[in-house]
């Protein structure tokens, strides 16, 4: 099948104008989803516009390999403060991500609970619709309510409104240095304790995760604070303390490598990279997540503070009868049966989103059913 | 300020549409008498004013629904109100509009410290968010400088921001779910205590959309815990550049102070006149304010001092106690009501890229000197949003048309050099006409496609945000289908 690879916005614009019949858009194509149509990439729209570290901005082509961005960031002390996951590993994928990838689907690591999602530092984007228009919505400026916040509306929309072109994203410098706690063994009541109480603290925690059990490797209940080194040392023991009624004896660790190495598995859910069985991705109630994991067999991944599960089922399995009137949703990432891949949303909603994806699509070409 | 004309068929039958109201809503809680009527005239852009047909005060989501209903029925456009502090005139109404007010809807629902969140109704003020969890420790981050009078209402659609949105962000990255009332009176529920969308992000395209998607009745809103303390100091220098090359080098170094102020001489003079903080009078002045232990605070100051210390500052002063904080941020905290003992004002509030800092600053002298009217400069300069305030005499025959004038250069300006029109305020009916200075017909067109998905019949809100002229064909389509 033709791969289309437009090499300029109004290559894309042209392409999508002419189009026919439905496109299956990507960036690296890491996400493992198959789409009706020809495959879209935006790959060669690539390469950042503009980058000024002291105005903490970036403006990149969506084609722009992640690896790349953070190079570049990493050479001024900065990063993408949303720690975008790489599940390459997970879903058996190859290709490079890329920055457009991540916005589109929305992706966050666990910093997500702290400086929020790739949404929140996206500043601004240019796309093109399902009939060729050239859009801009937003800018490069970190504060905008100029008219209706399409940029919100483009992050997460999978390729379903517009194919991005370029976006502007908010950057955060990176800390000096990281450290984090770690209890062994905690059940899943023990540890919601813990997140709850770290996070109803003072000291800016920037991750609140659990990793299952993993060979000899005991399950283990993770905080990550963030800051200068002395800063980082000081609130690492005054939480360690503060959450001595939970739970006792928390290893404490700012070794760079085994930071690295720990935020990395849960950004990247490696516990369950080459696992068999449906992969399921759930955003809750944090105060949920016991009752939610309780209902369900198979093993579970907990990160943002209780508020995300990362669970491996037995394939078939209906993770969302779990949900059981909690709010929330869930993505099946993985699996091949009839459920569909996003939570279908209450009428209300769905009519709000089919008639938008009816204006900004109207020929139905992008990513079709991909959302609903 | 141009307004569409006043439908007359509307206007004929105030009374049926007031009789119908009133089945629905508490006798008092519909207000007909001019006299009354008259307290809903304007907001905080005050220049402008009309009073509406009536104006509702429900107090539950079911009123505002059966509210909505009715005046959808009737084809009658409705103007969704706050607290009326809006700098934009985004509740301004016409003659012909219904006023529907949420002040009366100022109920905590739930607050769950466990999951940190509080949900509210959404006429409670911003500041009275706070004041319901900080007896546990915790805050609502978004501080609009108003944020003692205005509602949590007016913050989503305005998408507000204030002073310490650098580190925590502005209201759509607190902003958790909704409870919504359309258009037709259908009530729905967007987001909530999770985190993310399951599909399209509304909810991020509801925020800021200025009340013409929905009236947002109930608000699910992310709450902080308090760091340990927060403190200021106050750097002096003798130029913009050098100032915005402070601000440019501490951000660079790693540094994310929580407010970054920045004002120029002839706010510092104002200031120091009304509030006497003992600012020192120089061209520029930082403040910076940063958050953590005692410890954490004085190393983050130690690394600033030593920054501005290479930039040649000509004051440097750290706050050594919570008086002298306080004594900091008096001058800072004043600037508007200073400015408004010397004259009438007009408050822009275009938001620039950092870098051109020192350019705009020039050139915004220069269109001072141009049209004859004094600028004092006081804005967020961490985030770009700039708040020039432009002196005129209400009084003088002309000078507010004068200082609208020079206001919209000013702000093309703010586009022309990567930025935009307005950082916090929103578009209202201030700044709709100068859309097109920022948006082709495309980028507006997109716009406007989500509100026909949202209102169809375009009775919200609907003079608001977008030149007239663009969105004419949409609004007459209701009186067209009704002849």
């Amino acid at each position: 099948m033709t791969m289309y690879q437009p090499n300029s916005e109004q290559d894309l614009a042209d392409l999508l104008r002419d189009a026919d019949a439905p496109l299956a858009v990507q960036g690296g194509a890491t996400r493992g989803v198959n789409i009706a149509g020809a495959p879209l990439s935006t790959c060669a729209l690539n390469g950042v516009r503009l980058y000024e570290p002291g105005a903490l901005t970036l403006v990149a082509g969506a084609g722009t390999p992640l690896p790349e961005v953070e190079v570049l960031l990493a050479a001024e002390n900065q990063r993408l403060a949303f720690e975008p996951s790489d599940l390459r590993g997970l879903l058996g994928t190859d290709g490079i991500p890329t920055l457009g990838g991540a916005i589109a689907t929305n992706t966050s690591g666990p910093r997500r609970i702290q400086s929020g999602a790739a949404r929140d530092f996206l500043l601004g984007v240019r796309f093109v619709d399902g009939m060729g228009q050239i859009i801009k919505n937003g800018g490069r400026v970190m504060k905008n309510v100029t008219g209706y916040d399409l940029v919100k509306l483009m992050a997460g929309s999978h390729g379903t409104l517009g194919v991005l072109s370029e976006v502007s994203l908010k950057v955060l410098p990176s800390p000096e240095c990281s450290g984090t706690l770690i209890w062994e063994n905690l059940d899943w009541q023990a540890s919601l304790a813990i997140f709850s109480a770290a996070l109803n603290s003072p000291y800016d925690v920037t991750g609140a995760a659990r990793l299952p059990a993993f060979g000899e490797r005991p399950a283990q209940t993770l905080i990550r604070v963030e800051g200068f080194e002395a800063s980082v040392s000081y609130r690492l023991s005054e939480l360690s303390g503060h959450l001595k009624t939970i739970a006792q004896s928390a290893e404490m660790t700012m070794d760079v490598v085994r930071n690295a190495q720990l935020w990395r598995s849960v950004r990247d859910v490696e516990p369950f990279v080459g696992k068999e069985g449906d992969l399921w991705r759930s955003s809750i109630k944090p105060g949920n997540m016991p009752a939610f994991v309780a209902a369900l067999d198979g093993e579970h991944m907990i990160d943002w503070a209780g508020g995300l599960i990362w669970s491996l089922v037995p394939k078939g399995r209906d993770v969302r009868a779990a949900l059981n009137g909690f709010g929330g949703h869930c993505t099946l990432l993985r699996g091949a049966h009839h459920l569909l891949r996003f939570q279908p949303e209450p009428a209300p909603l769905a009519a709000l989103s089919a008639g938008l994806r009816k204006k900004f699509d109207p020929r139905g070409i992008l990513n079709v059913g991909l959302m609903g | 300020m141009q307004m569409p004309t006043p439908d007359t068929h509307i206007l004929d039958r105030k009374a049926t549409i007031a009789a119908r109201l009133r089945q629905v809503l508490p006798v008092d809680a519909v207000v007909t008498e001019p006299s009354e009527t008259r307290a809903y005239e304007c907001d905080a852009l005050t220049a402008y004013r009309c009073p509406p047909l009536l104006v509702v005060l429900p107090e539950t989501t079911k009123e505002v629904s059966a509210v909505l209903r009715i005046c959808y029925e009737e084809g009658v456009p409705v103007v969704p109100r706050g607290a009326g502090t809006s700098l934009a005139g985004g509740a301004l109404p016409t003659a012909d509009c219904v006023i529907l007010g949420v002040a009366k809807m100022n109920d905590v629902l739930e607050t769950d410290y466990d999951n940190r969140f509080i949900r509210v109704q959404t006429g409670r003020t911003n500041l009275s968010v706070t004041g319901a969890v900080e007896e546990a420790g915790f805050f609502y981050a978004p501080d609009p400088s108003s944020q003692l009078a205005c509602a949590i209402a007016g913050n989503i659609a305005m998408n507000s921001g204030g002073a310490h949105c650098l580190k925590y962000g502005v209201t759509t990255n607190n902003l958790m779910g909704v409870t919504m009332v359309m258009m037709d009176g259908e009530i729905v529920e967007i987001g909530g205590a999770h985190l993310d969308a399951a599909g399209l992000d509304l909810l991020g395209v509801i925020c800021g959309s200025e009340g013409q998607l929905g009236v947002v009745t109930e608000a699910t809103l992310r709450i902080l815990h308090k760091p340990e303390g927060a403190r200021p100091i106050l750097i002096g220098f003798d130029s913009n550049e050098v100032a915005g090359a402070c601000v440019s080098d501490i951000i660079k170094a790693g540094v994310l102070p929580v407010a970054i102020e920045f004002m120029d001489r002839p706010c510092i003079e104002a200031c120091e006149a009304f509030a006497q903080a003992g600012y020192p009078m120089c061209e520029a002045l930082l403040i910076v304010e940063v958050e953590g232990s005692e410890a954490e605070i004085s190393h983050q100051l130690g690394l600033i001092s030593e920054i501005a210390g290479r930039h040649n500052p000509v004051e440097l002063r750290e706050a050594t106690d919570s008086d002298e904080a306080a004594r900091i941020w008096l001058g800072r905290k004043s600037a508007f009501g200073a400015m408004g003992q010397i004259n009438d004002y007009m408050c822009l509030d275009g938001t620039i890229p950092v870098s051109t800092l020192p350019e705009v600053l020039r050139k915004i002298g220069e269109l001072s000197a141009q049209y004859g009217l004094k600028v004092a400069n006081v804005f967020h300069a961490g985030d770009g949003n700039m708040h020039p305030l432009i002196l005129f005499d209400a009084n003088k025959p002309g000078d507010l048309e004068l200082c609208e004038a020079m206001g919209a250069d000013v702000l093309k300006l703010c586009v022309e050099v990567g930025g935009c029109l307005t950082g916090e305020h929103g578009v209202g009916v201030e700044k709709r006409d100068l859309m097109t200075a920022q948006y082709t017909s495309e980028d507006l067109e997109a716009q406007l496609n989500v509100k026909d998905v949202f209102d169809p019949k375009w009775l919200l809100n609907p003079a608001k945000v977008f030149p007239l002229e663009v969105t004419t064909p949409r609004r007459s389509r209701v009186l067209e289908q009704r002849t």
